[in-house]
């Protein structure tokens, strides 16, 4: 994690967004991962989905645990407040952040170690329980940071860098949200920008757990010809579902398509998710036929990428709790403090 | 009884010990407790004290209620009265009664018992039940309300108190209380009709309960969380912490739903495991709403990653350590005082924290109210270090108080007037006002200032990742000064002195005080003076340091094995292994002031 800042000169026709703030505004420090690694795409596309999104970087808060992935929030939004924690750990930061101030943009950065290994009961816990949040998995396959040891996510017999076969099958995350689930779960690729870009700004305007599986390749570890999380397999094997736009509030869809070739999803604040599908009869928000098609696209030697799984009426954690909308952190001693009459009225009932 | 007696039978008014012997899950518990209760509402002084099993059904489990005149609360460690309704437990309640001793039992089921010099009291609470009641459950349900009211006729209670207790108990479940009543005259009336009373074992009103009130540790520090302020629990069950976070809802539930939507000014998470119980408390805490966690010595060997991570970040987080038994799974229904290094030292690396060592209930009560604040303050896990006896037995204590004009110390927090005021660049982690404590920022207080990546890898002033080794040795040396405004800020040790000089210093903490205070009178009856020092918290204070230098020797009074508060005194004060005497008890009951007395009295023969 480096704490070099970029420049702040650029170019001065730079494109502004509505709240007259360019693209760079929403950049971090100078990245420290390996040149060609897919975590800084995945940082650029979370970028430009803030910046398209017009978002105030303050009114985020960036999560993250232990790995590569997990510096990767100080790659982007200097303006927001961060919190790397510990390994695996994040989900519990996150639901109980998120249960103090229900009013934020939780970003949650995670790799394959962190969410699929040491931090898998907690990664299962928050999207049980639905915590109101994007997690991102940047997937390489490998634990990069401790060079290039299998990771949980690593396909059965694909090598590492060393020619050894990984001997365990493995855990499909974006599978396994939509089993539990997660009320958003997309898939993605890190070379992907324009599949990219669209999901994360669903999953920031969704209400609920999103989650985005996004196989970002390790350059050093696992970019290998016979690495199955290599950019090339990636490319030649990506079976996208559909064509994903999305739709902000305002805008119209001006693309003409025949009828049945789309799905459009309302998302919480009025946008939309758009699908452009290329499978006719895909659903997106129908649970078990999204988990059918992740396991027969994974036995046909392919990666289903795009917007597999969306519901956009389970209610969040917040919600559940019942907790007031006003945020919990903002409450002061008057409204939380009984004071002493009532405690006269409590030693009553215990004498 | 109607044989010739061969012994003195025990006589006392107002000061015994009776223990009740049953089955775990027969529904016992709540008829002892009240009976404990009715003792209580007679203002006579009691502790009743439940030793139970980590058990759902079947196995033993005992009460112990001690009654004192004098107001000696501490475990006895002696049985005067004993109501053995365990056939199981027969034998060891029989052996551990005292001579001149009273045992009641179920009589449905006749037998001999080997002492020739205990009174045996035959109740057929069975049989009687079964005439009375036709329904399996109540069956056996009643004979434990039943026995309740034999003792209130054997003890000379007053048998109002009974009827008010249970039409309370039960008001709103009013089709309760004719049986429960009925239950209760089925024992008195066998005792009425068939056996001789009072026995020797009387309780007669007294008016020391005046301003008292009964009540756990658990409840207590679960109220004093709501009052503190605290919005968010995250939790994990653990014996014997549980009724720390119900305790927290129950009053929860109470006060802080808004009456206008319905909806709650607080939240609590069952989480999965201790690990996210506590990073859940840190995120929340993070975030600027008041949070904690409550668990056992298990749970805190399982956050210590986290806690490690809250202390070099400095996130406030508050968590209760209701201690039990150890090592490993250890005693988990049982009380020790060992997880005090666990807690003071919890994680790896450089790491110390800042502990509060509630006495009682009461303290409980205050401790956790003032946890969030000094957590807020400093910036740091503040732990709640109680015990299982404390915690989770009701305990007597004066009357709980609240001063209105008290505000909640949020600390050092730049909100976003301060920040928009502010011209110099915000550091996280600058020492402004040379404390150890820096000025912290919540996340979305101001659109251009006060970011910071919080983070658990070494750091600057400005929070950005440094492996400049100087500059982690100066944040670590700022810990440091942090953890020395710490203990100018928790609460002073209670220094009780002698009248008598150069006597003994003795240094005790939590739970151990009934029973020190009871050891230290029946010394000083002998002779034997000492002077007494209640450490409150850990870091600890000068006076602290100031009371062992004024004494030749201190003995140092705990609940484990190894002595932990004195480890902890030793390398904090660097003080000799000579002048702290060791005085340990760990067999998982509460300690007792016979014990305390006589390992004193043997090492004191100089004094006396």
């Amino acid at each position: 994690m480096t704490y070099i800042q970029k420049p702040i000169n650029h170019h001065p026709n730079l494109k502004k967004n509505k709240l007259g703030l360019t693209r760079r505004d929403y950049e971090g420090a100078v990245s420290s991962l390996c040149a060609g690694c897919g975590h800084d795409s995945i940082s650029a596309a979370i970028i430009d989905a803030c910046f398209e999104l017009n978002i105030e970087a303050y009114k985020v808060a960036k999560l993250s645990g232990i790995g590569c992935s997990s510096k990767a929030p100080a790659y982007f939004l200097n303006d927001s407040h961060g919190f790397n924690s510990v390994h695996g750990r994040m989900p519990s930061i996150a639901t109980g952040a998120s249960c103090a101030n229900d009013d934020l943009l939780y970003i949650g950065v995670s790799g394959d170690g962190d969410s699929a290994s040491i931090g898998m009961g907690q990664f299962v816990h928050a999207i049980r329980r639905q915590v109101d949040m994007t997690y991102i998995v940047e997937n390489n396959g490998t634990y990069g940071l401790t060079k290039g040891q299998f990771s949980a996510t690593n396909d059965k017999d694909s090598p590492n860098k060393y020619g050894e076969e990984n001997p365990f099958p493995p855990v499909d995350l974006a599978a396994l949200g939509i089993q539990l689930g997660a009320s958003y779960v997309a898939r993605s690729f890190s070379g992907d920008r324009d599949q990219l870009v669209p999901l994360i700004m669903g999953a920031f305007q969704h209400k609920g757990f999103a989650l985005l599986d996004i196989i970002s390749p390790c350059v050093t570890f696992n970019n290998h010809d016979a690495s199955t999380k290599s950019y090339d397999h990636i490319r030649e094997h990506n079976d996208a579902l559909g064509k994903v736009d999305f739709v902000p509030l305002g805008r119209e869809i001006t693309a003409n398509y025949e009828e049945g070739e789309t799905v459009e999803v309302n998302l919480h604040d009025g946008s939309k998710m758009s699908l452009e599908k290329l499978d006719s009869s895909y659903d997106p928000t129908d649970a078990n036929l999204a988990l059918n098609t992740v396991r027969e696209k994974n036995d046909e030697g392919k990666v289903a990428t795009g917007l597999l799984y969306i519901d956009t009426k389970a209610p969040d954690l917040y919600e559940t709790l019942n907790a007031i909308d006003k945020p919990l952190n903002t409450l002061n001693e008057k409204e939380l403090c009984p004071g002493s009459d009532k405690l006269k009225t409590i030693n009553q009932g215990l004498n | 009884m109607e044989k010739l007696q061969t012994f003195d039978s025990l006589v006392s008014k107002n000061d015994f010990v009776i223990k009740f012997a049953n089955v775990n899950g027969s529904g016992s518990a709540s008829a002892n407790q009240l009976f404990a209760k009715a003792v209580f509402r007679m203002g006579i002084p009691v502790s009743p004290k439940n030793i139970f099993p980590s058990n759902i059904q079947g196995l033993p489990t005992w009460f112990e209620i001690r009654i004192n005149k004098d107001g000696y609360l501490g475990s006895k460690g002696s049985v005067d009265l004993s109501v053995a309704m365990n056939p199981q437990s027969y034998n060891q309640d029989v052996e551990e009664l005292n001579s001149g001793g009273y045992l009641l039992y179920d009589s449905s089921w006749k037998r001999n018992f080997y002492r020739d010099d205990i009174n045996v009291i035959e109740i057929p609470l069975t049989s009687l039940c079964v005439e009375s009641f036709t329904n399996a459950k109540q069956r056996a349900l009643f004979k434990n309300i039943a026995y309740v009211g034999a003792l209130s006729v054997l003890l000379d209670m007053e048998y109002e108190i009974f009827e008010e207790l249970i039409s309370e108990q039960f008001a709103s479940k009013k089709n309760l209380i004719e049986p429960n009543l009925k239950a209760l005259n089925i024992g008195r009336d066998y005792v009425l009709n068939n056996l001789s009373y009072p026995i020797g074992l009387t309780l007669e009103r007294m008016g020391k309960n005046d301003g008292k009130i009964l009540i756990s540790g658990n409840e207590a520090a679960g109220l004093g969380a709501v009052y503190g302020g605290a919005t968010i629990c995250a939790w994990y069950p653990i014996t014997p912490s549980t009724s720390l976070a119900e305790g927290f809802e129950k009053y929860a539930k109470k006060f802080r739903v808004d009456e206008k939507t319905g909806k709650n000014l607080y939240a609590s998470v069952q989480a999965e495991d201790e690990l996210s119980a506590i990073g859940m408390a840190i995120g929340a805490n993070w975030n600027g709403a008041r949070s904690f966690t409550a668990t056992s010595g298990p749970g805190i060997s399982l956050m210590s990653e986290f806690l490690g991570l809250a202390y070099f970040a400095e996130v406030p987080v508050v968590v209760f350590d209701v201690q039990r038994g150890g090592p490993s799974t250890g005693m988990p229904t049982k009380t020790q005082q060992s997880d005090i290094l666990a807690c003071a030292y919890a994680s790896h690396g450089d790491t110390k924290h800042v502990m509060l060592l509630p006495e009682d209930p009461k303290e409980c009560f205050e401790f956790s109210a003032m946890a969030f604040d000094l957590a807020d303050r400093l910036q740091t896990p503040v732990f709640v270090v109680t015990d299982l006896d404390m915690g989770m037995n009701d305990w007597v204590v004066d009357e709980l108080k609240w001063d209105d004009s008290r505000k909640f110390d949020r600390g050092k927090v730049l909100d976003f007037e301060a920040l928009e005021k502010m011209e110099e660049k915000f550091g996280r982690y600058h020492d402004v006002d040379g404390d150890g404590i820096c000025y912290r920022t919540y996340p979305g207080a101001h659109p251009s200032k006060g970011a910071y990546f919080t983070r658990g890898t070494s750091h600057d002033e400005y929070a950005r990742y440094s492996e400049d080794g100087e500059i982690n040795a100066t944040n670590l040396r700022r810990l440091v000064q942090k953890f020395k405004t710490a203990s100018e800020l928790v609460p002073d040790p209670e220094i009780i002195l002698s009248d008598k000089k150069n006597c003994s210093g003795v240094i005790y903490y939590g739970s151990t005080s009934a029973a020190m205070l009871e050891a230290r009178d029946m010394l000083k009856e002998e002779g034997i003076e000492l002077d007494l020092m209640r450490v409150k918290a850990f870091p600890f204070n000068l006076d602290v340091w100031d009371f062992i230098e004024k004494h030749d020797y201190v003995y140092v009074v705990e609940q484990n094995r190894d002595s932990q508060m004195r480890t902890l005194l030793m390398a904090e004060g660097g003080i000799s292994a000579e002048k702290l005497r060791s005085l340990v008890w760990f067999n998982g009951q509460p300690i007792e002031a016979n014990f305390i007395a006589k390992k004193i009295r043997e090492r004191e023969p100089e004094k006396i």
